[in-house]
């Protein structure tokens, strides 16, 4: 049956499907554990150190979060694989383009690709920025987010990337969303419209939710 | 009308094609786009160049044959076929672009005309009900609640003209593939063989070569049929519904 | 064979022989109700292990060359089949739109098999088979079932059942239909079928192949030489019988509702090699479609009879009045079949309604472009039952009609006029739709059968999936089982190779011309000729004067005739003029047989015969009977050998509308 399923275009756009509602559930958790910054820095780390202390005693410092990251990881591998080999059959399949062109899609339908790249190589630089530490600017702190938060936000380049960052999550959530139910089945013509509400509150929610902290550091309200 | 078209002009399915200019005047605005390619021809002809290939048959905008991307847009500015679209749609002096469709499924045979036969392919994998000549019941033995046979006309109304294909920016089949399916498998005849039909069929379309669906709703668009969107989502639901039952046995 | 020169003052071109009479030695004899059981019971079978060796060629995807190419393939025959299509799901009848009768009598309105029968022969003004109908009554019912189980969405009531209405002036409801679209859904029924045979491999399908001559060997149709349209590449295919599904004639006419493409090639090269062609004359004018608009007008499309239920049909009263419509004060207007016919009024049968507006036309008060049109005006129908009411019932057709001609038909009247759309006429078959070319079978409107010389509303359809599913599947065994064919057939055989060498000299000779008109100005040419006299009324002196006409024109077609490019390549020009090669002997022929039958019946209104309210009449005493004509050499006089009609159980009248 796995086989069947990634064998199948309709079946591998399942994987994206699936794979990105994980990524999405992961979004809305992380984005509302963010919003902890503005209670200030002892709430936020006391916070940050939870999340490594979840399921203790049965599950050992740390494993908890091990899981979700192997999940995400496994996500994220799931959703990119199965998004370049649906694009390279997308590619092949229509390889001439028309000579009279013209201008087509809704913006977000259309940057879901690039979109979905540059979240890709976001990822990388976030987790290198916030919890490796390797290109942090300033002195990486590990256990003290709130104030490695602060020094990524004091710099232009680093509100700059993830701002961008952000608003691709958007358009990237919003088409995804709506189109993941389609994938999965869950569309109708009577749900269409609660289901293209839900994508636009989730997009709108997430990127507003997850801005307002480099907004907040740097208007000052989070310092 | 005066007019400047630019065509794809093409030899043969092996032959590199490029786009010509040709003049045309005395065009009327009651003419259908095709009779202006009609009379484009005939002066070809009598010019003693070799007329515009394209597909055209009924030209009343059922069979599906006719088959052009005009500036762009599959069968043209308005949401019908290219036999039933009209000059009048056009302006005096506009320079119209006419190209075949596009995809790697349906390759050019010559100018206009492409080879559409992946789409009989597709029903032969499954687009059918199994029903032998004289093997079938009273047509009353089995009701169909008035809204799934209503659901199923509306799906069955494609014409397999594949101007979903053409307007797909992935090249890709599933409006066509998803109208049969949704058609077929809404009623009760078509039960039995519910499972295998969306199986092979999609099995079948992957085959051929078609691209998958990112959603932009430019098939739906394009359709002359009006062919909901929402065909594809039934499509998939229908795919996964298979896939869960053959996992289990 | 006596020899009558029936036009001795021109008999280089309007004469004829007479043969001996044919005969349909198939239909078995006795009560009319079990004569289709008989012959079934008397057809020998073939085994079902043999079947397999037995390869069947059919011709064409249409109604129904798709069934009976998917029911023989069930059965276990070997089908080789082909269309010009592009995909067998194209063919004309899909383009179908009202409905199929059936006597299933579901409504309990006191319809039955009998009373289907009963109308048909009827509405073919008794010059139809009796055996053939009654039979063709019998097998409606169970076409709506098979249909059922394939899947084809047939309206249906609110508690499940199906919905059926009432059609072209029949008393009971037993039409089906699937809304405008009923010959679409039919056909992707018989095309799903077809496509599950060739996925089964035992289907052959040879899309854009189109047939171009017949091969007879021994006197038995044992193949077809066939184009491959993409190649150009001409081939033999080889059988041990051939079934031709080729669709109508229409298209002699230039424009028709026909389809571009449809073509008459199949039957007439099979009426050259022998096949009778039975009634070519009987064609079927539509009273309501839309006008053309112009020199370039390409083809018509109909418009649904119905709408003549609420419409009022008018012209200007005075010769060349321009004004716009609704400045026509009522007084300068001519409600003419209110006023012809009060009685019926707008609701006379298909044939008057179309001659009636011919003639206002002749006399110059044509409206629209060219003076080709008559209005049919709603404004009446909007004031007594609301817009909404008019919306309701006929909103579908009225968006068709302004998509069309751009103008809105709730404000402005429409303009309709006639236009050929079917053809009773065909090659010549006995009950077990078998020409008279043993081992070539002839199906749907290829065939001459069922219809008499007029056609009933939703017939068609009937007619097609009838002989498709189930007469020709039953029949063909008889054939095949007395005729085991166990020679192999080489393209070395001298029959063949004449056969070859005639069509590629055909094709090339229509390359070689060079002249300086193209195929369309011959086909419109001859189109306009064969309207205007052998079109909704014909005369002595009109007939003569086509049949003067039509050899000068095929004379100048081979002199004139403008071909580019090659045939070994997809080139439409040529196929279109070599279409016309056969449409221009066909015509001819189409003539002759009107010019004979010097009486009106149904689809064929001959002025010299009517009643003196102007009323077709028939003359039984002296044409009841099928007109099957012999080909004997293009331009030279063919054999006229009549099928007499008997009337057992409907016995002829005059039709009375007044």
């Amino acid at each position: 049956m796995a086989r069947t399923v990634w064998d199948s275009s309709v079946g591998k756009k399942t994987v994206m499907a699936v794979s990105g509602l994980v990524m999405l559930a992961y979004l809305v958790v992380h984005m509302l554990g963010n919003l902890k910054i503005f209670f200030g820095a002892g709430e936020f780390d006391h916070y940050a150190h939870w999340l490594r202390t979840i399921g203790e005693p049965f599950m050992h410092y740390e494993w908890t979060l091990w899981v979700v990251r192997v999940v995400l990881v496994a996500a994220v591998v799931a959703h990119a694989v199965s998004a370049y080999q649906l694009s390279r059959r997308d590619i092949k399949a229509r390889p001439s383009k028309y000579v009279h062109k013209k201008p087509r899609t809704s913006y977000a339908t259309r940057t879901m690709r690039w979109g979905g790249i540059i979240l890709g190589l976001f990822i990388v630089w976030h987790i290198l920025d916030l919890t490796t530490g390797t290109v942090h600017p300033g002195g990486f702190q590990s256990g003290h987010p709130y104030q490695n938060v602060i020094d990524t936000f004091s710099t232009w380049y680093g509100n700059a990337v993830y701002i961008v960052a952000m608003l691709a999550l958007g358009l990237h959530v919003r088409h995804g969303f709506w189109s993941a139910a389609q994938t999965l089945g869950v569309g109708s013509r009577t749900r269409d419209r609660a289901l293209k509400a839900t994508a636009n509150l989730l997009a709108l929610v997430l990127t507003v939710g997850f801005i307002s902290v480099p907004v907040g550091v740097m208007t000052g309200v989070v310092s | 009308m005066k007019l400047t078209l630019r065509v794809w002009r093409q030899k043969n399915a092996d032959a590199e094609g490029a786009m010509s200019t040709y003049e045309v005047d005395g065009i009327s605005k009651d003419m259908s786009f095709l009779e202006m390619l009609d009379t484009l021809n005939e002066e070809l002809i009598l010019k003693g160049e070799d007329p515009v290939a394209f597909d055209h048959d009924c030209r009343e905008g059922i069979c599906g044959a006719c088959s052009l991307v005009i500036n762009g847009d599959a069968h043209g500015p308005e949401r019908t076929t290219t036999c039933q679209l009209h000059m009048r749609s056009f302006q005096d002096g506009d320079t119209i672009d006419v190209e075949p469709w596009r995809a790697s499924a349906f390759p050019v045979v010559k100018d206009l005309v492409v080879d559409r036969s992946a789409f009989d392919r597709i029903i032969q994998a499954g687009g059918y009900i199994t029903a032998p000549t004289g093997a079938a019941p009273e047509a009353h033995a089995t009701p169909v609640p008035r809204p799934d046979a209503d659901f199923a006309f509306e799906h069955a109304e494609c014409i397999g003209c594949g101007a979903c294909v053409a307007a797909c920016p992935n090249g890709a089949a599933m409006l066509f593939t998803s109208a049969k399916i949704n058609h077929l498998n809404v009623l009760p005849q078509g039960a039995p063989e519910r499972e295998s039909r969306v199986l092979d069929m999609v099995a079948q379309m992957d085959e051929e070569g078609f691209g998958g669906c990112t959603l932009t709703g430019e098939c739906a668009t394009a359709c002359p049929k009006g062919i909901p969107l929402m065909s594809i989502t039934g499509m998939n639901k229908e795919w996964l519904r298979a896939t869960r039952k053959a996992g289990k046995k | 064979m006596t020899a009558t020169a029936a036009y001795p003052e021109h008999p280089e071109y309007a004469n004829y022989t007479t043969g001996e009479p044919v005969v349909d030695g198939k239909a078995p004899k006795g009560p009319i109700s079990e004569r289709w059981d008989t012959r079934r019971f008397e057809a020998k079978l073939v085994n079902p292990a043999n079947r397999r060796k037995h390869t069947v060629i059919v011709v064409g995807t249409g109604l129904a060359g798709g069934s009976a190419g998917a029911t023989l393939a069930e059965q276990g025959y070997h089908v080789v089949q082909f269309c010009y299509q592009d995909s067998p799901r194209r063919a004309h009848s899909i383009a179908a739109q009202g409905g199929i009768n059936a006597a299933k009598n579901y409504r309990n309105d006191g319809d039955s098999i009998h009373r289907l029968f009963y109308d048909t022969v009827k509405g073919g003004d008794f010059r139809a088979r009796e055996s053939n109908v009654h039979r063709l009554a019998q097998i409606s019912v169970e076409i709506i079932d098979q249909c059922v189980a394939q899947g084809v969405p047939f309206a249906r009531e609110y508690g499940g059942l199906l919905d059926t209405r009432s059609f072209g002036g029949v008393q009971v409801s037993r039409t089906f239909y699937a809304r405008g679209q009923t010959g679409q859904q039919l056909l992707l029924g018989a095309y799903q079928a077809l496509s599950r045979q060739i996925a089964a491999g035992n289907i052959e399908m040879h899309p854009r192949t189109e047939m171009l001559d017949l091969i007879v060997i021994d006197g038995r149709a044992r193949g077809i030489v066939a184009r491959d349209l993409i190649t150009g590449g001409i081939s033999t295919y080889f059988a041990d019988a051939v079934v031709l599904a080729s669709g109508g004639y229409g298209n002699v006419f230039y424009l028709s509702t026909n389809a571009m493409n449809s073509n008459a090639t199949a039957i007439w090269r099979a009426h050259r090699r022998g096949a009778y062609f039975a009634n070519p004359c009987f064609t079927q004018i539509h009273p309501t479609c839309i006008p053309r608009t112009g020199d370039h007008q390409s083809k018509l499309t109909l418009m649904s009879e119905s709408l003549r239920n609420d419409g009022r049909i008018w012209v200007p009263k005075a010769k060349g009045d321009n004004r716009p419509p609704n400045q026509i004060p009522e007084d300068e207007r001519d409600y003419y079949l209110e006023r012809i016919y009060p009685s019926f009024g707008n609701l006379v049968p298909r044939d008057i309604a179309s001659r009636a507006a011919k003639n206002v036309c002749d006399e110059g008060r044509g409206v629209g472009p060219g003076g080709q049109g008559v209005y049919l005006d709603f404004a009446d129908a909007i004031k007594r039952m609301g817009r909404g009411a008019v919306e309701a019932k006929y909103g579908n057709l009225f968006d068709m009609y302004q998509r069309i001609t751009d103008e809105d038909p709730y404000e402005v009247p429409m303009r309709i006029y006639p236009a050929v759309h079917y053809t009773m006429g065909g090659l010549w078959v006995d009950y077990d739709l078998q020409t008279t070319i043993p081992g070539l079978f002839a199906i749907g409107e290829a065939n001459f059968s069922d219809h008499g010389a007029n056609r009933l509303g939703a017939s068609a359809l009937m007619q097609g999936l009838a002989d498709g599913y189930f007469v020709l599947p039953s029949t063909i065994n008889d054939y095949l089982a007395r005729n085991p064919h166990h020679d192999e057939i080489t393209d070395q055989h001298p029959v063949v190779q004449e056969v070859l060498a005639d069509t590629e000299d055909r094709l090339n000779l229509l390359l070689a011309v060079d002249g300086d008109r193209t195929p369309d100005s011959f086909h419109r040419e001859l189109g306009e000729l064969m309207w205007e006299f052998c079109g909704m009324a014909r005369t002595d002196a009109g007939l003569r004067k086509a049949l003067e006409r039509i050899p000068q024109i095929r004379e100048e077609f081979w002199r004139r005739i403008k071909v580019p490019g090659t045939g070994e390549e997809f080139n439409q020009s040529l196929e279109k003029a070599n279409r016309i090669v056969d449409y221009l002997e066909l015509a001819e022929l189409m003539c002759l047989d009107a010019l004979h039958r010097a009486e009106s019946c149904g689809g064929h209104f001959r002025e010299e015969s009517q009643t003196p309210d102007g009323e077709a009449e028939r003359k039984d005493d002296e044409f009841s009977y099928a007109a099957a004509w012999e080909f004997t050499d293009t331009g030279a006089a063919p054999v006229l050998h009549k099928e007499d009609l008997v009337f057992e159980y409907v016995h002829p009248t005059q039709r009375s509308y007044a």
